[in-house]
């Protein structure tokens, strides 16, 4: 419970922005809080939460794992990479071998979601294969 | 003659009998009604409703009256608000007796324990996402994801947002910051 005090205020923000399926589960002294955020702005604001009450995520005590909710197979996505082409992998891992590149700003779209990591896309070109999800946004 | 003062004197003594019994009675009856119209039912009803009202641990609960006896139903949070509202309600003036047929609500299911992934799917998922961090180093042991080496302050975001979703038990951030 004093886990739940400490990251009181970003539990709270979670539940008055409409993250949902929201999970809030305490287990060997680690919080943990699951959910799907309603766009990338509120899943922003909850790691600037976290990043102020825990700063440079120090502590160890807190797993957030907060998607972004209402991305279905068939929406359009942006590549949202610092300045690089994205790798699109012929299978989910970054061990598996580049098929193709997707320009940042290109815009994508989804097949299927793998995993939390990674989704199957096809790009302008064609191109199919699978790419890290952090680098994708709606 | 002798017989027709007799039959008086019986006759007044009727009409007495009779005016002392009429008076018994309506003792009777006029005690009566003080008894049971101490707290009248609806009087009763509306001081309990209010009491029910106005204490938050008694929402829920609902009471009847009739003939002073009081029932109690609707749901209680839990066993201490179902004792809390009998109580009150029985020191309260006018009650003869609590029927406590209130229930109580099931205790919330507990929440599934939290999924921690397995190390080989946790070291795979780790190497994904540190791929273009390069001065930092990862290890994954029995579910704690532990970080050491450098990164810059405006990757850490990114670097922890993709290592949460791994479903680790803990991430021990050592990472010096640039």
């Amino acid at each position: 419970m004093a886990l739940q005090e400490k990251y009181k205020q970003l539990i709270d923000v979670a539940t008055s922005s409409g993250v949902t399926n929201l999970q809030v589960r305490e287990q060997d002294n680690v919080l943990y809080i699951d959910g799907e955020a309603p766009n990338g702005e509120a899943k922003d604001q909850l790691w600037n939460i976290y990043n102020t009450i825990d700063p440079d995520y120090r502590a160890g005590d807190l797993v957030m794992n907060i998607n972004v909710a209402g991305i279905a197979p068939g929406s359009q996505l942006k590549v949202a990479t610092k300045s690089s082409n994205l790798n699109i992998r012929k299978g989910p891992g970054t061990d598996q071998p580049i098929v193709g590149k997707a320009a940042k700003d290109e815009v994508v779209t989804l097949l299927s979601k793998t995993n939390d990591q990674w989704w199957l896309i096809r790009n302008a070109n064609g191109e199919e294969g699978y790419v890290y999800t952090q680098y994708l946004a709606k | 003659m002798i017989l027709h003062l007799k039959q008086l004197t019986m006759k007044k003594t009727i009409d007495i009998l009779l005016k002392q019994l009429r008076t018994a009675f309506a003792i009777i009856i006029i005690s009566s009604i003080m008894i049971s119209c101490g707290v009248k039912d609806s009087d009763l009803q509306a001081a309990i409703d209010q009491k029910i009202q106005t204490t938050p641990e008694m929402t829920g609960v609902s009471a009847a009256v009739k003939d002073g006896v009081v029932t109690l139903s609707g749901e209680c949070k839990d066993d201490a608000c179902k004792a809390l509202t009998e109580n009150t309600v029985k020191g309260m003036k006018g009650v003869k007796s609590v029927i406590n047929n209130a229930t109580v609500a099931p205790p919330p299911p507990a929440p599934a324990p939290v999924t921690i992934n397995a190390d080989d799917a946790l070291v795979k998922g780790v190497a994904d996402a540190t791929k273009d961090f390069k001065d930092v180093k990862a290890t994954v042991n029995d579910g704690v994801i532990t970080l050491t080496g450098e990164i810059k302050r405006a990757d850490l975001k990114t670097l922890m947002q993709s290592l949460h979703t791994l479903k680790p038990k803990k991430i021990d951030n050592q990472l010096v910051i640039k």
